[in-house]
């Protein structure tokens, strides 16, 4: 059993190894047990059909009680005028495993005479209950979180031996994407077999080309056990006959339905597939159906309710993004919008500074148009400065040349008069 | 039905589907169920009451539905003596009878109605728990151990001899310039179950000479496995089933065999795990110490423990199946271990072992060290609940802190609760918000910035303009003097010009004069 060898295989960062000896996790799934045991388990299942299909009696053969009874009355006898969506709790125990079973009902399902929408309030509940477990499930601080998904939905079909009512097809169609749905064909005691037979195929042709889908069960590895889910796969939609009498056969006490002409054994094989629902559903796959409810159906809500949340409603947004929480999301959102301001923040400092350059450039060539024009206006005066001193150099020369002809004139002059006042003095004589 | 041991879980399933049709009794245990309710039933205590709130299980078996079947045909009769109907009309219902095994967290329903009914027979959902572990089997189990302890303690050898396999682990040196943390995962199966184990190592831890720091990768590689399952929770799209969950479910913490009490890092580091993760102490290389030290020495460890205010794992005590080996072995901790490979031959067996000159210290001989108990308690017996701890507990304690820290709140100022969409619509709007202020604040940055410059360039440009008004002022300062100047010259000139034209028409009037007087 437990190979001595020490080979070695490497799957990236993990090894397979093999052990040498007994360690004793053998011992994990025992301990899985003595916990969910104590723990206890529970389950929702819920019943639809129209009334006197024999829901009722279908719940206590299931469970071998009476679930139903004269105080606790069956859907068929709580009709209202509108379809009510109720639930009733009941606490059961065997073998030391303890089963908390809500029997969800839908009381006036299809009753009416206009039986438009009927289904809604079922919708509702269903997504009620997945809206207060995501609730309870998003809290901070976060209790035990009790489960009121539905996990498993009976729908019951009337037996009439022709195929799927519109109103069943509705009703599939709008809810198996929501809840698993394992449709039952009721009162299958009216039926011969190969009516059943029949009335089966023509159902899972509707079914198939409707695109409706039901409940399927796991694959296995298990060849035996694959071998067997084949045959209950041919079987499908299980035509079941229910009963809360007991009647003597052959000196054994079976539950049956007593007819002039026979008995019809709730729990025999040939004559309806009661005892298949009841293994498949109870005693083989009641958790793989909380599984599915778990993994698939309240994911898909979870992921619709939380994406809506996150984009407000925006479509375009479906197919990215969906890995992130919607915090992450934020968290991108806030991001992008930081680089966005950045950018924005970087064209206005753009903007600004070139519009300062401008400005500036302006100033530097006003500036310098009047340096220069302070420069030319300098030279010019300058230059008449220059002028001007040109002309008084040449008023002072011509003023001095004049001036020094004029002391010349007036020397000869003087010497002139000179002379004559000397000759004349030498007249006189 | 409650040791499954070596019975593969399916026989067991199919076991039940065989017995379909009438329900038989199945087992001893069926029996001993209707005996009790027979009990219950004298004390007469039949009364229907749907509100007993808090219903609690009921013995299964016994039906007072008038004799079923065959083998229930006995009991049934002191059923119906002691009050039960036999008619098929309302079902008196045996009340109250307080199991041990009344599941506590289904009283949530406490305020709701709740029937507690009895079975006609075998249903057959007592095989869920089989159910549920033959899902998680084919799932697999994964565990994660964080190995705390100085560099060279015995923390990869303790590894090898609990998993029985040679981990690949190469020597640490003493000369790291830090702790880091060193996961390795590795696939292991015994008989049909799977296990993804992944041993985490603290490289380094002690053997720097500033140790203060010593526990913040620890801490730091706790909390980023916690973040990482938050984050993967609250992905819209997420895949929990398959998620590898990396999270520490147990932290052995190996305590050096001084002999004296805790070293100071020790209880620091204890103290900053002890809310993040479970912790088992251990004394590592408890062959160094003798019988009466180690005694001493582990009253020492758990008093000093106590007065720090250290939490360590404790096994549980509540479910009666192993409440009492667990608390057998709480008393024991620390345990002193020893770890080998090595294999000694003692008297005609072969054992790991580890030799000395003086003795063979034996790694499973429970009089030389506590091995066996610390694998018995941690893997055989409390594996799944310290995965459940983890979650449960640590985990939860991380997600509330965070949440809380992002400013989620349950509920809002009026104290009504507030449904998650409510939440994120309001962290949303906040957001939202938050970012048009800052849009806002950037804006108005700008505007000012826009302004102020505006101002200084207005600024230089009068300064310009009063340079160009002063340099005007002087030019015309300057044209005046010149102009001055000019009439200063102008006016000298024309005195000069009046001045030789009377000169001249002087002189010509008298060289007549002279011409006279020359006449004369």
């Amino acid at each position: 059993m437990l190979p001595r060898s020490s080979a070695l295989f490497i799957f990236g960062s993990q090894q397979q190894k093999n052990l040498e000896g007994y360690v004793g996790f053998a011992n994990l799934p025992n301990q899985v047990y003595r916990k969910s045991v104590k723990r206890g388990f529970e389950f929702t299942l819920m019943v639809v059909g129209e009334s006197g299909l024999g829901k009722s009696t279908l719940i206590n053969s299931l469970f071998l009680t009476d679930l139903y009874s004269p105080e606790y009355p069956g859907p068929s006898h709580r009709i209202k005028k509108t379809v009510q969506v109720e639930q009733s709790k009941v606490l059961v125990k065997e073998g030391g495993v303890q089963l908390l079973l809500t029997i969800v009902d839908t009381p006036g399902f299809g009753d009416a005479v206009d039986n438009s929408n009927c289904w809604q309030p079922v919708i509702d509940y269903i997504d009620n209950k997945f809206e207060d477990y995501l609730n309870a499930e998003s809290r901070v601080n976060r209790r035990q979180m009790p489960d009121s998904r539905v996990q498993c939905c009976l729908y019951f079909i009337a037996p009439s031996g022709h195929g799927l009512k519109p109103l069943d097809i509705e009703f599939m169609k709008r809810l198996h994407e929501k809840v698993n749905i394992i449709p039952l064909i009721a009162k299958a005691d009216t039926m011969t077999p190969e009516e059943c037979q029949q009335f089966k195929r023509q159902i899972m042709r509707e079914i198939q080309e409707h695109k409706i889908k039901i409940y399927e069960f796991p694959e296995t590895d298990d060849e035996e056990e694959m071998k067997f889910i084949r045959k209950i796969k041919d079987r499908l939609p299980l035509a079941v006959v229910g009963s809360n009498t007991i009647i003597e056969v052959n000196g054994k006490r079976v539950r049956g339905r007593q007819y002039p002409w026979g008995v019809a054994e709730v729990e025999n094989g040939e004559h309806c597939d009661f005892t298949i629902l009841r293994n498949m559903l109870i005693r083989t796959h009641m958790q793989d159906l909380k599984d599915v409810t778990n993994n698939v159906h309240y994911e898909n809500y979870r992921s619709r309710k939380l994406a809506a949340v996150t984009y407000n409603g925006v479509d375009n947004n479906k197919n990215k993004g969906l890995t992130k929480s919607p915090l992450a999301q934020m968290e991108e959102e806030r991001r992008d919008h930081v680089a966005k301001m950045k950018k924005m923040e970087q064209e206005m400092e753009q903007v600004f500074e070139m519009k300062v350059k401008e400005k500036l450039q302006k100033l530097r060539d006003s500036e310098a148009e009047l340096q220069r024009r302070h420069e030319q206006m300098k030279k010019n005066l300058e230059a008449q400065h220059r002028e001007l001193e040109e002309k008084r150099r040449q008023h002072e020369d011509e003023r001095s040349n004049w001036e020094a002809q004029q002391r010349i004139v007036e020397q000869q002059k003087l010497d002139l008069s000179r002379t004559l006042e000397k000759n004349k003095k030498k007249k006189i004589f | 039905m409650v040791t499954h041991g070596c019975l593969p879980v399916s026989l067991h399933v199919l076991a039940c589907n065989v017995s379909s049709g009438i329900p038989e009794l199945s087992g001893s245990s069926s029996d001993v169920a209707m005996l009790k309710s027979v009990e219950l039933n004298k004390e007469g205590v039949s009364h229907r009451n749907p509100l007993s709130a808090a219903a609690s299980p009921l013995a299964a078996c016994s039906s007072p539905l008038p004799a079923l079947l065959g083998p229930h045909s006995v009991h049934t009769s002191t059923a119906l003596s002691s009050g039960g109907g036999c008619s098929l009309g309302p079902l008196p219902q045996t009340t109250a009878h307080r199991s041990a095994m009344a599941a506590t967290d289904v009283d949530v329903f406490s305020n709701e109605e709740k029937r507690s009914l009895s079975l006609g027979g075998h249903v057959g959902f007592d095989s869920l728990p089989d159910q549920l572990v033959s899902k998680s089997v084919t799932q697999g189990f994964c565990f994660n151990i964080l190995c705390v302890g100085e560099t060279g303690i015995g923390k990869s050898t303790l590894m090898n001899t609990l998993f029985n396999t040679m981990f690949e682990n190469e020597e640490a040196s003493h000369y790291q310039n830090g702790v880091y943390l060193r996961p390795r995962t590795y696939d292991l199966q015994e008989s049909n179950v799977h296990l993804k184990l992944t041993i985490v190592d603290t490289v380094g831890f002690g053997d720097q000479i500033n140790k203060e720091d010593s526990y913040k990768p620890i801490v730091d590689y706790i909390d980023t496995q916690f973040e990482n399952y938050l984050q993967e929770e609250l992905k819209i799209k997420r895949s929990l089933f398959n998620y590898h969950d990396t999270r520490i479910h147990i932290c052995l913490y190996f305590i050096a065999p001084t002999g004296h009490s805790l070293k100071s890092l020790d209880l620091v580091t204890m103290k900053k795990l002890d809310s993040k993760v479970n912790i088992i102490p251990i004394i590592a290389k408890a062959d160094t110490i003798s019988k009466s030290e180690l005694h001493k020495f582990k009253i020492k460890i758990m008093s000093e423990l106590v007065s720090n205010g250290v939490q360590i794992y404790q096994f549980p005590t509540d479910d009666e199946t192993v409440s009492e080996i667990n608390a057998s072995m709480n008393a024991h901790l620390p345990f002193a271990v020893v770890g080998s490979v090595e294999e000694v031959k003692v008297g005609n067996k072969t054992v790991r072992a580890r030799q000395y000159p003086w003795g063979v210290v034996q790694v499973e001989n429970e009089s030389h060290c506590d091995f066996v108990k610390l694998r018995e308690m941690l893997i055989r017996v409390n594996m799944e609940d310290l995965r459940e701890q983890t979650h449960a507990r640590h985990y939860e304690l991380y997600r509330r802190c965070k949440l809380e820290e992002m400013g989620f709140k349950d509920t809002d100022p009026d104290s009504q609760p507030f449904s998650l969409q409510e939440t994120y619509e309001a962290k949303r709007k906040e957001f939202l918000g938050d970012l048009q202020r800052k849009e806002e604040e950037m804006r108005q940055m700008f505007v000012n910035k826009v302004k102020e410059t505006e101002a200084e360039l207005k600024e230089k440009e009068r300064e310009l303009h009063d340079k160009f008004e002063q340099l005007k002022r002087m030019h015309q300062e300057e044209k005046r003097k010149v102009e001055e100047k000019r009439r200063d010259l102008e006016e000298e000139m024309n005195a000069f010009n009046r001045k030789k034209v009377a000169t001249e028409t002087l002189s010509l009037s008298q060289p007549l004069k002279k011409d006279k007087d020359k006449k004369n």
